[in-house]
């Protein structure tokens, strides 16, 4: 039975059941709407949501099997509801973080006051494999460096949220918090209604606003690409989705090319000058010419053509630095460093492996920690301590002594759960909270974001190459 | 538009048309063994005759039986012209368009491919195909009307449909060209006794029995042929395909500053069209069918060459120029 009569929240903070069992303020309607539905139904809403996103081809492009194995991202249809008093805190706290995070790039490809100031440790910044110093000296048109983020949030048993890491390069997603709404709209067409629930839909005119923002002045009606790797990538149908809702060209490394100094796409009428780029290639990949080589995704000479302010491309090169996960240590310094003021999204405390003091603990501690690489991502060349082998810890304890300065650590926080359709059961499972940010001419955080589920029972790794799938999120 | 997004349209429709042919083929001649109990085995192998690829065939198969050949024609994704494979082409080209063509057209496709992939539909190809191949054809023709009712008729529209023509040009070709060898081989029997079942078939493999039968009535292999190569309206003859390929490239090139003919692709195709025009089926038989319609798909190639060279694979040119400087 999909019923919340015999839902156990747990030892953990739920986002729409208290500790005594009773609908969260916000969620009485949604749950109010599930208990009334006849047995079976919930699971047969479930169904036909999945057969829609199939149909509607809204697939991820698994690696390393046979081609065309093509998966929908697992959805769950009871969304996360996240009430107004809590939105206004992460709206704001991302505002003063991602505004912090650009000065810091500014700085530290120019003047590196910060690093001077001794507030966060240079040797730190230079050694990083994603600092670019390509970017030495450069400034992005309308000095924007990290126009797209998504920064991922959890919230611990206390019922506080935390930032677990900042997506600086090239954060997906965003096409599945509108897809989803979409589907659940359908889902639950009265308590949306009902709800009052802030809507996202805007966001793919915000970007085309944001895109317009970057094109050189004396452009009057600025061209505009959305740059991909190509159907083969596992993003392919965000990519494709984003540049039909905004009206402007996908285009792919091998449509444009650089003549004249300038961008071209190629077209059936000859060429035609690009302005504005919105990229999802990696840095790596972008130009051969400056960067990796054997890129065949990329274009040579952009980057010339960029460092030239002859296109504008979101987001800037060289934001990957912004995003080391300990860098990350020094976010909250950072954004005292420029803004003043104290972070109102804290950090989840984080041990740097490269501090002597810090890296004892994390040795000693690793059963009780969770140990990530610097510069990592999708839940690869991590450690979970509690969860892992003793061979495991002794692998990572290895590891993190050969090479200190790539290697952080944080308690493992007990993340929020939300109930979720288990078979015929709705169980708890736990998830984190993806909100996309936008910086142009100002800063727009879209309302409601990517909620991630670990679907396997007790896991604590949302993401989807790992077993995560996502629900709709709905800000009151 | 960019020269990549046309030239997946392009392929796309090609490829859908080209399923389309393959399912006909297989339908038509389904009901042609109705009628011709005996020598079974025989029928099957011409079908593979039709698209060239026998060589292929006997690689992978001992016999030329009716499962094995629908199987390789339907299923077999070693081989690049299968149903299957061709709706696994169009679909891939149509993923890296799907903000260009409408939703409702790459909805179809994807479904289209899905279910034909799915091994729980597959067993019906043997078990019912009169069915199975009629609702792959019916599925084609919803493509080609969600095509013309549901996207506007642009420049991408036009690619589409010159993509569409040129395969359709092409496999009329074919048909007629492996019939008419098979029936008659040589080109002095024209008068013949002739099997009016098979002549039937070669119409039916185009679609174009009851229209022929409206306008010439009785059957007749020279008639046949006319039909098929320079009827003005039937929409399967090469002619017509050749002229409404040509009226899309019109249009797509009126949205620039050239004048009439100015590139290869237009030079060829316009010639291409006179030709037809001038020509009438004594003049083939004169020079001899099967030599009339193998210079007939040579030029077809070129006509897709050149439209590939013009519109589609701009890069060399680009870099070449960008070098110079």
């Amino acid at each position: 039975m999909e019923t919340f009569t015999t839902y156990d929240p747990g030892d953990f903070y739920d986002e729409l059941i208290d500790a005594d069992g009773k609908p969260r303020p916000g969620a009485q309607l949604l749950v109010d709407k599930i208990e009334s539905l006849p047995p079976g139904d919930l699971t047969m809403r479930q169904k036909a949501a999945e057969t829609l996103l199939l149909k509607m081809g809204i697939t991820f492009n698994v690696y390393g099997r046979d081609e065309g194995t093509e998966k929908i991202f697992p959805f769950d249809i009871i969304p996360r509801i996240v009430p107004a008093s809590d939105w206004q805190q992460i709206e704001s706290g991302l505002k003063q973080r991602i505004f912090a995070l650009n000065e810091f790039l500014q700085d530290i490809y120019n003047d590196k006051k910060i690093l001077k100031d001794k507030v966060v440790p240079e040797d730190l910044v230079l050694s990083s494999r994603t600092y670019r110093k390509e970017c030495e000296g450069f400034t992005p048109p309308k000095r924007i460096w990290c126009h797209v983020t998504g920064t991922d949030l959890v919230r611990d048993r206390d019922g506080g949220f935390y930032v677990l890491e900042d997506n600086l390069r090239c954060p997906s997603g965003v096409s599945y918090v509108l897809e989803n709404r979409q589907v659940l709209k359908r889902t639950f067409p009265q308590v949306f209604d009902d709800s009052r629930v802030r809507p996202v839909d805007d966001y793919p005119n915000k970007l085309l606003e944001m895109l317009q923002y970057l094109a050189p002045d004396h452009v009057n009606r600025p061209t505009i690409g959305v740059l991909t790797p190509g159907i083969y990538n596992s993003a392919y149908f965000e990519h494709s989705f984003l540049s039909q809702q905004m009206g402007v060209e996908l285009v792919e490394g091998q449509d444009l090319v650089v003549v004249d100094g300038y961008v071209h796409m190629l077209t059936t009428k000859g060429l035609k000058r690009v302005d504005v780029l919105y990229r999802r290639i990696d840095d790596d990949f972008i130009d051969p010419e400056v960067f990796r080589p054997d890129s065949m995704l990329g274009v040579k000479g952009l980057i010339g053509a960029y460092k030239a302010g002859r296109i504008a491309m979101a987001n800037a090169p060289g934001t990957g630095i912004a995003d080391d996960k300990v860098i990350y240590a020094y976010v909250p310094k950072i954004i005292k460093y420029y803004t003043g003021e104290e972070p109102i999204l804290p950090n989840v405390p984080t041990y740097i492996c490269d501090n002597d003091a810090d890296r004892a603990y994390v040795l000693a501690h690793l059963d009780q920690l969770v140990v990530k690489a610097a510069n990592e991502s999708g839940g690869y060349g991590m450690l979970v301590g509690p969860h892992a082998s003793q061979a495991e810890r002794d692998l990572f304890a290895e590891k993190i002594k050969a090479e200190p300065r790539n290697y952080m650590a944080q308690p493992t926080i007990s993340l929020s759960r939300v109930p979720t359709l288990v078979g015929d059961r709705i169980e708890g499972r736990h998830v984190d909270l993806r909100p996309y940010v936008l910086f142009g001419k100002e800063i727009y955080v879209q309302p409601g974001g990517l909620t991630r589920v670990a679907l396997k029972k007790g896991s604590l790794v949302v993401n989807s190459s790992q077993g995560g799938g996502s629900k709709d999120t709905w800000v009151l | 538009m960019l020269s990549r997004v046309a030239n997946s349209i392009y392929w796309m429709c090609r490829y859908i048309e080209r399923a389309e042919n393959v399912a006909r083929f297989i339908s038509v001649n389904l009901n042609l063994l109705l009628d011709l109990p005996s020598e079974r085995g025989k029928h099957w192998e011409p079908l593979v005759m039709i698209t060239g690829d026998q060589e292929l065939f006997e690689e992978h198969y001992p016999d030329y039986t009716q499962e094995a050949v629908i199987n390789f024609l339907t299923f077999d994704r070693r081989y690049p012209n299968s149903i299957l494979s061709c709706l696994a082409a169009a679909r891939e080209n149509g993923r890296s368009i799907r903000e260009i063509i409408s939703s409702e057209m790459w909805e179809h496709l994807n479904t289209f491919y899905l279910e034909l992939a799915d091994p729980r539909f597959q067993p019906m190809a043997l078990q019912d195909p009169h069915k199975f191949f009629k609702i792959i054809q019916m599925r084609s023709h919803l493509f080609t009307g969600l095509l013309d009712s549901t996207m506007s008729h642009g420049e991408a529209w036009n690619f589409a449909r010159i993509g569409m023509m040129m395969e359709r040009a092409d496999k009329t070709s074919r048909i007629l060209d492996v019939k008419y060898f098979m029936l008659l081989p040589e080109a002095d029997l024209i008068n013949t006794p002739i099997d009016n079942i098979q002549w039937t078939a070669v119409l039916k493999s185009a679609s174009a029995f009851e229209m022929y039968r409206k306008e010439h009535h009785l059957i007749n292999p020279r008639m046949v042929a006319s039909f098929l190569i320079f009827d003005n309206q039937f929409p399967r003859s090469i002619r017509h395909c050749v002229n409404k390929a040509q009226i899309c490239l019109e249009r797509i090139m009126n949205g620039s500053a050239n004048g009439a003919g100015s590139n290869p692709a237009e030079k060829l195709l316009g010639r291409l069209k006179a030709d037809l025009e001038y020509t009438d089926i004594d003049d083939v038989i004169n020079q001899g069918m099967h030599e009339y319609l193998d210079n007939l798909q040579t030029r077809l190639n070129q006509v897709g060459g050149a439209i590939g060279a013009t519109f589609f694979n701009l890069k060399p040119l680009a870099e070449a120029s960008a070098g110079q400087q």
